[in-house]
């Protein structure tokens, strides 16, 4: 049997009675979820954090509209869980960390990261990244080729630190060209700037 | 299955459930029936085997939620005459004034769904599936655990109910003119 009989006054007269109930309440609130995100303007941008459940970092991207914050939740939905909420304790440390950063009152996190977003060969850079170059230093892409053991891969180097899922806390931004010069950034050239600035005046 | 973000759901629906759960539970439980609705769609999310009609699958759990409130209600030991009338109108039997007030407040005086609420429990869940939350019989099937053949006599037995209670209303022209339509 299929639907195709017209329905009749009083059917209508249903589905309109039920949907003109309008309590007044608010969104759910809601806890446990498999990943909490927040979005989160800071001095160098829009950061879309986002954590498991026991406060693991996932991703700490900019995100400069809303289009790129969904783009990124549809890719931790689909390679981590769909189950993916605003908001949440979970992230409370990794802001934290990072606004004591920003504030030049950090030099290194002490946050559980996962590069899960990351492909084998992403992972393989940003490893060398963050346990190779110290808070206010920089090497170039070209170094950092070499010391992963692909010398000839600079520009490989350079789409990977361009896909790092965890800014700032991985600090690609440590790595300029060889000539010294700020090339790209995931934050825009001016954020690099601004957090190389801040380490230099730091350290 | 490729499912999007959970807050995509809330952010679209959440109006969606509490209005519906508070049309099944009444003013009292809505929102009670509402948040564990949601509770229980979260933990039951990441299982989930297909992406088609997220907010009917939503809504048969807040009518889940709202047969579990009712039969919750019914089993306390409470001043109680008849159950079903003491949820479909959401308030204390022996204060029907403050009840009235409470109805009035969710759904500006209804008849029509008044009539729906004072339906037999699986009666009222299947026709609010059906033409409030808008699911085809074979949806209504499978919130009910039962067959779509057995879907469609609930919601014809409900239908003629329904019928028979608003031509019993004595003087139609004090209906409202959404329920006028529905008596002749």
């Amino acid at each position: 049997m299929i639907d195709t009989e017209p329905e009749t006054e009083l059917e209508t007269a249903i589905a309109a009675a039920g949907r003109r109930f309008s309590p007044q309440v608010s969104p759910p609130v809601l806890a446990g979820a498999d990943i909490s995100y927040v979005v989160e303007d800071v001095a160098v941008g829009r950061l879309l954090l986002a954590a498991r459940r026991d406060g693991t970092l996932l991703t700490s991207a900019y995100v400069p509209d809303d289009a790129e914050a969904d783009a990124l939740l549809d890719r931790l939905a689909r390679r981590v869980s769909p189950g993916v909420l605003r908001g949440g304790n979970a992230l409370d440390t990794a802001r934290r960390q990072l606004d004591e950063y920003l504030a030049g009152r950090r030099r290194s996190f002490e946050l559980a990261t996962d590069t899960v977003l990351a492909t084998p060969f992403q992972q393989t850079v940003l490893d060398r990244l963050a346990r190779d170059v110290g808070y206010g230093t920089t090497t170039s892409y070209g170094a950092l080729a070499t010391a992963i053991g692909r010398p000839s891969a600079s520009r490989a180097v350079g789409a990977a630190l361009g896909a790092n899922p965890l800014c700032i806390v991985l600090p690609c931004h440590r790595v300029v060209a060889s000539s010294g010069a700020l090339t790209g950034y995931a934050g825009g050239v001016e954020a690099k700037r601004h957090l190389l600035n801040l380490e230099r005046a730091a350290a | 299955v490729s499912l999007p973000p959970f807050q995509r759901l809330v952010d679209a629906h959440w109006r969606d459930v509490a209005r519906f759960a508070h049309a099944l539970a009444g003013p009292v439980d809505g929102d009670d029936v509402a948040q564990q609705a949601w509770t229980q769609a979260l933990a039951a999310y990441p299982r989930l085997r297909s992406s088609a009609n997220l907010r009917g699958w939503l809504l048969t759990i807040t009518a889940r939620c709202a047969t579990d409130a009712h039969r919750g209600r019914a089993r306390r030991p409470a001043p109680v005459g008849d159950v079903s009338g003491v949820v479909a109108a959401g308030h204390d039997p022996s204060d029907p004034a403050a009840g009235a007030a409470l109805d009035a407040a969710a759904s500006p005086d209804d008849p029509l769904w008044t009539a729906v609420r004072d339906l037999p429990e699986r009666q009222r869940t299947a026709v609010a599936l059906r033409y409030v939350a808008d699911l085809d019989h074979a949806a209504v099937a499978r919130a009910l655990d039962t067959t779509p053949a057995a879907t469609r006599r609930l919601v014809s037995d409900a239908l003629g109910t329904l019928r028979t209670r608003l031509a019993d209303v004595p003087d139609p022209t004090d209906l409202p003119e959404t329920s006028k339509e529905t008596v002749r």
